[in-house]
């Protein structure tokens, strides 16, 4: 039986995790690395960790994280934020994660999707996209953080991507994002319409009941939440609980 | 010693890094020398077949693991390194494997379903095994792969995943040879304790 994946997304800056200071416990506040930990007990069923930092001297700090995080916790992770080109993929596979999630630099250099999934493998390629609605239907792919409207559409590029080779798709929606008013089921559909690649939703999540909208409407194979699980609100065992209630295939072990 | 063979492709790093954390002592190499001083071999490994093989016979391991395995040197294949076990694949084209257990690998196609399979999925016993008794119970495994084992013998499949409406060899034995399509190190508890099976008993 295969099952639905939840993630949770820590944002990490300057080697620290940004937001999510709710853990009872931890060693240190803020430390990716015990972060992780606890999520990895409460059986998540992969991380994503997004580099935020602004500086790049800095970003070997992440590298550091990424080695240490590989240490102590055994499920896939993800890193994203600042990979430019296909020696800062190797770096980041070689300290130990298991995916990259590219976003504006795949934009800038599209080849970046195709060198990375020839020489990695598809497996590890993430195509993470943030996208707005348009006021004549349809959706445009920002970058920069969401600051840049691309003036692209949202299907024709994940299907460039998935031909280029991205093996999942990390679609945000920039209208949900920050609601808590549930996951943009319309703008999922249509994706998961057009590609076979598995879709990770991202943005609006505010409920037990978010995530099992996203899988009874069959539009995603995995939900990927920050704030939420952060600030304790709701916990993932409570949502692996909430969704097996209604039948929805997770990873649920006591 | 556990010696993790290294061919230039893949997740050397995640069983490394399992491996230590459940103290099982381990180096990552390519050397027939220190290969030969360890008890048990694990070849990991993601990509397609064809360059895992072609990586193992430049390297002059094709032949030596060939000869040491089927003199009785217990090995654990994951994921590509499990395909590798396999008479034949395949992907791209025709590529020969080591032929420890008998079967082939092809694509996976089921319009049901998306391929890559990714994700978490039950592993299914499909015979009593001591490994069974390391786990408590049926174990959720991580799997990432579009090529699966076909026409394998029933007698060597120690567990499956079902994925549409395709049988998933999971975990396949066949005398000193153990092979998990699936990642146990990144399998989270369960994936170690299979990991810990194969260091602690596996034949």
């Amino acid at each position: 039986m295969h099952t639905k994946r939840i993630i949770p997304c820590l944002d990490v800056k300057d080697g620290k995790v940004v937001k999510g200071i709710n853990f009872v416990g931890l060693k240190e506040v803020g430390d990716p690395v015990e972060l992780a930990k606890e999520y990895y007990l409460q059986q998540a069923d992969e991380l994503v960790f997004l580099d935020i930092t602004a500086t790049h001297e800095n970003r070997d700090t992440m590298v550091e994280v990424v080695s240490k995080v590989a240490k102590e916790i055994f499920i896939p992770f993800t890193v994203g934020g600042g990979i430019r080109t296909i020696e800062d993929i190797h770096k980041m596979l070689l300290a130990g994660a298991d995916k990259v999630s590219l976003n504006s630099a795949a934009v800038q250099n599209p080849e970046l999707i195709s060198l990375g999934a020839k020489r990695f493998g598809s497996q590890c390629i993430v195509l993470a996209i943030d996208a707005r609605k348009r006021s004549n239907g349809g959706w445009n792919v920002f970058v920069r953080g969401g600051r840049e409207d691309t003036g692209m559409d949202l299907l024709s590029w994940v299907k460039k991507g998935v031909e280029l080779g991205a093996g999942e798709i990390l679609l945000t929606s920039m209208d949900a994002d920050g609601t808590k008013k549930g996951f943009d089921i319309e703008m999922l559909k249509a994706v998961h319409d057009i590609c076979n690649v598995p879709i990770i939703a991202s943005g609006g999540c505010g409920s037990l009941e978010h995530f099992a909208e996203v899988f009874e409407n069959d539009c995603a194979e995995a939900c990927l939440a920050a704030s939420l699980f952060h600030y304790n609100q709701v916990t993932i065992p409570e949502v692996k609980h909430f969704l097996s209630k209604k039948g929805i295939p997770v990873r649920y072990e006591d | 010693m556990i010696g993790i063979i290294d061919y230039g492709m893949g997740n050397l790093y995640s069983v490394y890094n399992a491996l230590n954390h459940i103290q099982a002592p381990c180096i990552i190499t390519n050397s027939k020398e220190e290969l030969e001083k360890c008890e048990k071999w694990i070849l990991p490994g993601v990509g397609a077949l064809p360059d895992c093989i072609s990586n193992l016979k430049e390297l002059g391991l094709f032949d030596y693991i060939k000869e040491k395995v089927q003199m009785g040197k217990p090995l654990l294949g994951i994921c590509l390194g499990m395909q590798a076990l396999f008479e034949y694949s395949m992907e791209n084209k025709y590529c020969e494997g080591f032929g420890f257990i008998k079967g082939h690998i092809e694509l996976m196609k089921d319009d049901s379903v998306r391929i890559p399979h990714i994700g978490w999925n039950l592993l299914e016993k499909n015979q009593d095994n001591a490994l069974f008794d390391y786990l408590e119970c049926e174990p959720y495994v991580y799997y990432v792969h579009s090529y699966f084992a076909q026409d394998y013998n029933e007698d060597d499949l120690l567990g499956y995943s079902m994925y549409g409406n395709l049988k998933i060899c999971g975990l396949v034995q066949h005398e000193n040879v153990l092979g998990a399509q699936f990642h146990p190190e990144k399998s989270a508890e369960n994936g170690l304790k299979i990991l810990k099976y194969f260091v602690e008993e596996f034949v």
